[in-house]
């Protein structure tokens, strides 16, 4: 029982680093980013690759599985998001389902369809037993690592000269641009940040979901929405336990009720919709 | 000849039902597929399914070039369609229009039932609403494997239409013409029915929903309507991929299955009718024509285009098309139709 | 219980707040049957926030609103405008891709509870066609009649809104800022259309534009940060010092 709670917490985390620059678009360029899960992809491959073909260990290619996905998601903004910021959702969804049917056929071509798996270091391994209940040892490591990166951001928002203005221009744009903050400068760094932490995701995830394949992006945009959904469009906190929320339902949902497994998530994901347009954790009123 | 008061009135009156008529393009094109079916038996397969994902894009039409409703889970209905015709076709009930109707019907309830989910909130939210319930009947569906088959598919035998044409393999063609028929029975009924005075006032809510509300137009009313025929018209299109394929699996309700529906009508253009159909010939099209040489990768043009188009600006591109080759049905009203 | 007043519009004792700000604060108004009323103040007095309440694109605070003596507040815009409440507005709302004529033709439509039909068009009824050509004729759109609305003139447009409004056949009718951004060779066309509007309809009218308030209104209401300064004919109005503070700022106070 709290084995799976442990699990579920560990693997909610995870979607937290994987989804919370989805939340991040979304709040503060109201942007609809399908491809967001492109770039967890691709920091999953970095590491794979860095791993497998070049030995490297597997903690030295986590930066590399943030910094690249983090340059490739400034390019892309600078090349094509920019232009859609004001657009309708719908255009924003084109381009992005666009963007995702390039990359899998891409990734495919150029890495083969095979998933592409990475063999853990041996002290991230194994099992921890702790007053009596088995901890994995890489749950764990997941548990730090993306609680340490979600600490990070929250004071890093709360406390910084960026975070404020960061804040002030998803609450009005209009108005921070009026103020003198170069809302348009800020808008690339957070879609930069979003992209390689989605990055980084990818590359801690992969050895949860066995392995990064090419079909990464579209099997898991569900779970970033249903995050984001149950989140709310607006705030990092929001997102936190939107992912939480969803980890340990999807983790003790598959262990308790194997018959209906995802039938519970969706169910979750469109009551809430319902229940509460804005996303279960957004501030009240409209 | 004139029955109005004035040269004025018959001006309006004129202006008013100036799409009424079929102009000869549109005759022309209509007699294209059942001749291209009949010409070339050995293509009939490809055509029925242009003809078919036409019918899901001209569905789709209904609900977001008309109503300006947009969905990333249309595959919900397209899917409640072919699991009702194949469902029961698997017990017995296997008369191909009595299914047809019947997984139309209950499309379209469905789409009536979950079109107030779809009204609420912005975009975003019915953006993932819409994605959500695809994924959960997917999932039901995955989970009632007595009923459906489950992962293994369902597969059945379909009567004879009419208790003469067989829809089967053996009858390619006659499976063709069948969904040709009913895609264009079903064409000219929108045809007519967003000319009418509900599907201009279904046209007033997109296009300024507060000045329809101050006119007393009921928005939500109206759009619940064009909803629930858009999911009609979606299952209709289920029901042609059960019978005239004798198999269902869960991929119909694939996310795939709704986005490239989005990607058929939009490259073809929303908004007129006929966008659905040119975009799903154009999609089928080149993923034959691309596919034979690169299979697999053939997804990846299809989203070059995607970009290209947005970062171009549809509006841009679709203007520049309509003055290229002047559309037959659309022919803005700004342009005086000749 | 009705208001058995036998005013056309009563607004009684609106209010709107959001979160601490009032914006609407106890408002009172009647609207005889062919009234011509103007509703005055400085920018952001909330003008049009009141005409929000009256056709209930807004849910007030507290407050009725009464049509014809009944009670309308819970009843959405579209079933207050089916009773006779017809409104423009100050930023245009038309429907870009409609010719004028197409946009009258589903306003007439839906006011004859045919909105629903699907199969029959406007334009094969030839009721319709006619009050369609009556109103195109009365606003001077008949040349345009068949062009996109977003390609016409903005005075043109100006005229479509008031047009849409007229073809609702309303027994109130809400004037938001008519004239606004008008060009002065369009003016006249705006205050004609004005002048000719029918006599047993009666009017809110809201503008900036004094001449055409005192010339068009036979009593006037002033709006000062959400609430009734004063209310009176277009005499007393003109000649009260506090109106006068209001608009010429602290110097009038002298």
């Amino acid at each position: 029982m709290l084995t799976i709670l442990f699990d579920g917490v560990a693997y909610g985390m995870l979607l937290f680093v994987l989804a919370c620059g989805l939340a991040v678009t979304l709040g503060l360029m109201n942007f609809v980013n399908l491809a967001h899960g492109v770039f967890a992809m691709g920091g999953g491959y970095i590491t794979a690759l860095l791993m497998n073909r070049a030995g490297v260990p597997f903690l030295a290619t986590l930066p590399l599985a943030f910094l690249i996905p983090a340059l490739a998601g400034l390019v892309l903004e600078r090349l094509l998001y920019r232009w859609l910021y004001g657009a309708s959702q719908l255009d924003q969804v084109l381009l992005t389902i666009g963007l995702v049917l390039m990359a899998v056929p891409a990734f495919d071509y150029f890495l083969t369809d095979q998933a592409q798996q990475i063999h853990l270091p041996a002290y991230l391994e194994g099992r921890i037993e702790f007053h009596g209940v088995s901890l994995g040892a890489y749950r764990l490591f997941l548990i730090l690592v993306c609680g340490l990166i979600a600490a990070l951001l929250q004071i890093f928002l709360v406390s910084t000269r960026f975070g404020a203005q960061l804040r002030a221009a998803v609450d009005d744009p209009r108005v921070a641009a009026g103020l003198g903050v170069d809302v348009e400068r800020l808008f690339a760094v957070a879609f930069a940040t979003g992209s390689g932490l989605a990055g980084l995701g990818g590359a801690l995830a992969a050895d949860v979901v066995g392995g990064v394949d090419p079909n990464f992006p579209i099997k898991f945009m569900v779970s970033f929405l249903i995050v984001v959904a149950i989140g709310g469009s607006r705030g990092i906190a929001g997102a936190f336990f939107g992912a939480l929320l969803l980890g340990v339902l999807d983790v003790a949902g598959k262990y308790y009720f194997p018959s209906i497994g995802a039938f519970i998530i969706y169910a979750v994901m469109v009551t809430t919709l319902i229940l509460r347009p804005q996303g279960l954790f957004a501030k009240g009123g409209a | 000849m004139s029955a109005f008061a004035s040269d004025e009135a018959a001006r309006v009156s004129r202006h008013l039902l100036r799409r009424r008529r079929w102009r000869p393009l549109e005759i022309a094109a209509w007699l294209a597929p059942p001749a291209l079916i009949l010409i070339f038996p050995s293509r009939a397969l490809l055509i029925n399914e242009i003809l078919i994902l036409g019918l899901f894009a001209l569905s789709l039409d209904l609900a977001l070039g008309f109503g300006g409703l947009v969905s990333l889970g249309h595959a919900a209905f397209l899917g409640i369609g072919a699991y009702t015709a194949g469902i029961l076709a698997s017990r017995g009930v296997n008369d191909p229009l009595l299914g047809l109707l019947i997984a139309s019907a209950l499309a379209g309830l469905a789409g009536l039932v979950t079109a107030p989910l779809v009204l609420r909130g912005a975009d975003l939210t019915r953006l993932m609403v819409t994605l959500g319930v695809s994924l959960l009947l997917g999932e039901l569906a995955n989970r009632n494997a007595w009923i459906t088959g489950g992962a293994d598919g369902l597969d059945f035998t379909v009567g004879r239409l009419f208790g003469v044409f067989a829809l089967d393999f053996t009858g390619r063609r006659a499976a063709a013409l069948y969904s040709f028929v009913v895609l264009f029975v079903l064409f000219a009924l929108a045809r007519r029915v967003m000319r009418s005075s509900f599907g201009q006032s279904v046209q007033a809510v997109r296009q300024s929903r507060l000045r329809a509300g101050a006119l007393g137009v009921p928005a939500n009313r109206r759009l619940i309507a064009i909803y629930g025929l858009a999911a009609a018209y979606a299952g209709a299109a289920g029901a042609l991929i059960a019978e005239t394929t004798q198999i269902v699996s869960l991929d119909i309700f694939d996310f795939h299955r709704s986005a490239d529906v989005l990607l058929m009508l939009i490259i073809g253009g929303p908004g007129y009718l006929y966008g659905g159909l040119i975009g799903a010939a154009i999609f089928v099209g080149l993923r034959d024509l691309i596919s034979g040489a690169t299979p697999e990768y053939w997804e990846f043009w299809i989203g070059l285009l995607l970009v290209a188009l947005v970062s171009v600006g549809r509006e841009r591109v679709e203007a520049a098309l309509a003055r290229f080759a002047r559309r037959p049905y659309l022919t803005r009203p700004g342009e005086a139709a000749p | 219980m009705s208001g058995g007043t036998g005013a056309a519009l009563e607004a009684r004792g609106l209010c709107k707040r959001f979160g601490g700000l009032t914006v609407t604060d106890d408002v009172s108004l009647t609207l005889a049957p062919g009234a011509r009323h103007a509703l005055i103040g400085p920018n952001g007095a909330g003008k049009t926030t009141l005409i929000n309440l009256l056709t209930g694109v807004l849910a007030p605070s507290e407050g009725r609103v009464l049509l014809a003596g009944d009670d309308v507040t819970a009843l959405p815009r579209h079933a207050r405008a089916r009773r006779g409440l017809a409104r423009t507005f100050q930023i245009n709302q038309l429907f870009p891709d409609f010719s004028p004529a197409e946009a009258l033709a589903v306003a007439i439509a839906e006011r004859e509870g045919l909105g629903a039909d699907p199969l029959r068009e406007a334009g094969s009824r030839g009721s319709i066609v006619a009050e369609i050509v009556d109103l195109l004729g009365r606003f001077g759109l008949l040349a345009d009649m068949d062009r996109a609305t977003r390609t016409l003139a903005y005075g043109k447009q100006r005229l479509l809104e008031i047009a849409l409004a007229l073809a609702c056949r309303p027994r109130v009718l809400l004037l938001d800022e008519p004239a606004a951004g008008v060009p002065e060779r369009e003016r006249q066309d705006i205050l004609a259309a004005l002048a000719a509007l029918p006599a047993d309809v009666a009017i809110l009218l809201i503008e900036h534009d004094m001449d055409l308030v005192f010339s068009f209104a036979s009593r006037i209401t002033v709006l000062v940060a959400g609430r009734i300064l004063t209310e009176g004919p277009p005499e007393a109005i003109a000649f009260d010092p506090r109106v006068k503070a209001v608009y010429l700022g602290e110097d009038a106070h002298g």
